[in-house]
């Protein structure tokens, strides 16, 4: 074990894991992430908080990690490089660790023309591969980027994205080897919905042994209408939902295009379950926090182990 | 070269409306090449401005000269005779140009006409991109030959990340994606393993991290 991360334990006894998010709010009222972490509460491993997601400001995902941690769960810190450099990444990587977060997510970040602050310079001191290599050296080595000694090294339990959906498509399982030998020891996915792309995506791990040397959680999205299916099929940069899915959400009347969009959540999940190498699944019920438990036990994923 | 484009006609006449006698400026360098501040530009605004400030019921007293090279003190000294008959100087050249008038005439005021844009190359007729920023540690002959730090809209150097599609970057389909055409290139020069090395945390001192840059060569330094 490398660390005492709770979802590094339920991967390590092998059991399928969940992990969940949780966006904070765009404002400075703790019970929004509360009410919403309340959602997730022992229906899922780790709670993502995410980090200014979609480059618009937020309450920050330390808070928010902190917070979630105060009601007993378990957070998970995402962290872009696009808002700070590595000094104030460093920083916040300790400060994290000494308020008891442990597991954390490294990513690039959307870029700020997406949010509500495009006239931001984006910082991208380090990118998202740079910055799992220096968790890695803060918690192996116990070292600083620049090299000095930390006393009292971080351990965290090292998280990355992983897009089997972006192009060029032939470099997707290579990026991924990239960012497993730079030390990501979990991966989350893009969302599935083309689950053929994502097979052969597997396919290309598999054959690399990479699911061999990380965790690989496989990302998912229940969709709430045909109209957001619609607006991730053209709008979400990275994003690949095919046209059936879509007509399939169309297909039936309004009020249940709910319903359908978690029966296809959960068809994805049951079907991804027979992809060797897939470790567990990430669901991003983005707003619709309520519904995860609804997901899970309908996936066969509850109830959750319980690992000391 | 050094990019630049005109700055909108309105804001030069807010900086020059309180002078009688300007100095126009062009440079025969990189603004002369990208249409922007040379000899022909000098002309056009000189004219702009003088209808402008007619229109206005006021005048204005333009002369208009262009330099060989307004970054160069050699060249800049040319204007000593001519700064006594003016009341301020506008300039067309690039912000180093600019820089060079306001340190050597020192009370007189000195005013862009243009914002100085990039270090880029010319891709048609009337189209430039950005292909530097000038980062003092040249990668191009890792990455075969396209910088990541002046394509990528996120400045990876282990890229391409997750919105990258069809070749296009995720800001924008009139944006190329940088990693995309490193790839390409990898490929055709048989050096696909080359992407599978990391590339680490750059240092950014070189790139100005470090304050104001500046080469001093000893071997023709005076």
């Amino acid at each position: 074990m490398k660390t005492d991360s709770y979802l590094e334990k339920v991967l390590a006894a092998g059991h399928l894991a969940v992990t969940s998010e949780c966006g904070p709010p765009r404002g400075a009222t703790a019970a929004s992430v509360q009410d919403k972490a309340k959602y997730l509460d022992g229906v899922v491993d780790a709670v993502n908080i995410t980090d200014n997601q979609t480059a618009m400001v937020r309450m920050s995902s330390f808070a928010g990690s902190v917070l979630v941690r105060q009601q007993g769960m378990h957070p998970l810190l995402q962290m872009v490089t696009r808002d700070r450099n590595r000094l104030a990444m460093q920083a916040d990587i300790l400060g994290a660790y000494a308020l008891g977060i442990n597991t954390m997510l490294c990513l690039s970040g959307d870029h700020t023309k997406f949010g509500d602050h495009p006239m931001a310079m984006n910082v991208h001191d380090i990118d998202s591969i740079q910055l799992i290599q220096m968790v890695k050296t803060m918690r192996d080595e116990g070292k600083f980027q620049g090299g000095a000694e930390i006393k009292g090294a971080p351990k965290m339990f090292i998280g990355a994205a992983a897009n089997p959906f972006a192009d060029p498509f032939e470099l997707r399982v290579m990026r991924l080897a990239k960012k497993i030998a730079a030390g990501a020891d979990f991966i989350q996915t893009q969302c599935i919905f083309n689950i053929e792309k994502f097979e052969r995506w597997m396919e290309g791990v598999r054959k690399m042994g990479l699911h061999k040397k990380c965790y690989i959680l496989a990302g998912v999205t229940p969709m709430k209408s045909v109209g957001a299916a619609r607006y991730m099929k053209n709008r979400v940069p990275g994003m690949d939902v095919p046209t059936e899915l879509v007509e399939r959400m169309g297909s039936v009347e309004k009020e249940k295009q709910p319903e359908e969009g978690i029966a296809i959540c959960v068809e994805t999940i049951e079907r991804l379950k027979q992809v060797e190498g897939v470790a567990g699944f990430h669901i991003m019920a983005i707003d619709w926090e309520e519904k995860v438990e609804e997901i899970v036990k309908k996936a066969g994923l509850y109830p959750r182990p319980q690992v000391q | 070269m050094i990019t630049a484009e005109r700055k909108p006609l309105e804001e030069i006449i807010d900086y020059v409306k309180p002078f009688k006698r300007i100095l126009l400026l062009g440079c025969n360098e990189c603004v002369t090449v990208c249409a922007a501040g040379g000899r022909k530009e000098v002309g056009l605004l000189a004219s702009g401005l003088q209808m402008a400030m007619l229109k206005a019921g006021s005048s204005i007293e333009i002369r208009e000269h262009t330099l060989e090279r307004q970054c160069d003190p050699e060249y800049v000294e040319e204007l000593v005779p001519m700064i006594d008959g003016a009341d301020a100087i506008l300039s067309m050249a690039c912000g180093c140009g600019v820089q060079q008038l306001a340190m050597r005439f020192k009370d007189k005021p000195v005013f862009p006409a243009v914002n100085t844009k990039f270090m880029g190359g010319s891709q048609r007729q009337g189209v430039w991109d950005e292909r530097c920023q000038g980062c003092g540690d040249c990668l191009l002959g890792i990455t075969g030959g396209i910088c990541p730090i002046a394509r990528c809209a996120k400045q990876l150097m282990n890229g391409p990340c997750g919105g990258s599609c069809d070749g296009k970057c995720e800001i924008g389909e009139d944006v190329e994606c940088a990693w995309h055409l490193i790839w390409e290139r990898l490929k055709a020069l048989g050096l696909q393993d080359r992407y599978l090395e990391i590339m680490p945390a750059k240092d950014w001192r070189p790139a100005g991290g470090a304050g104001p840059r500046k080469i001093i060569r000893e071997d023709l330094a005076e």
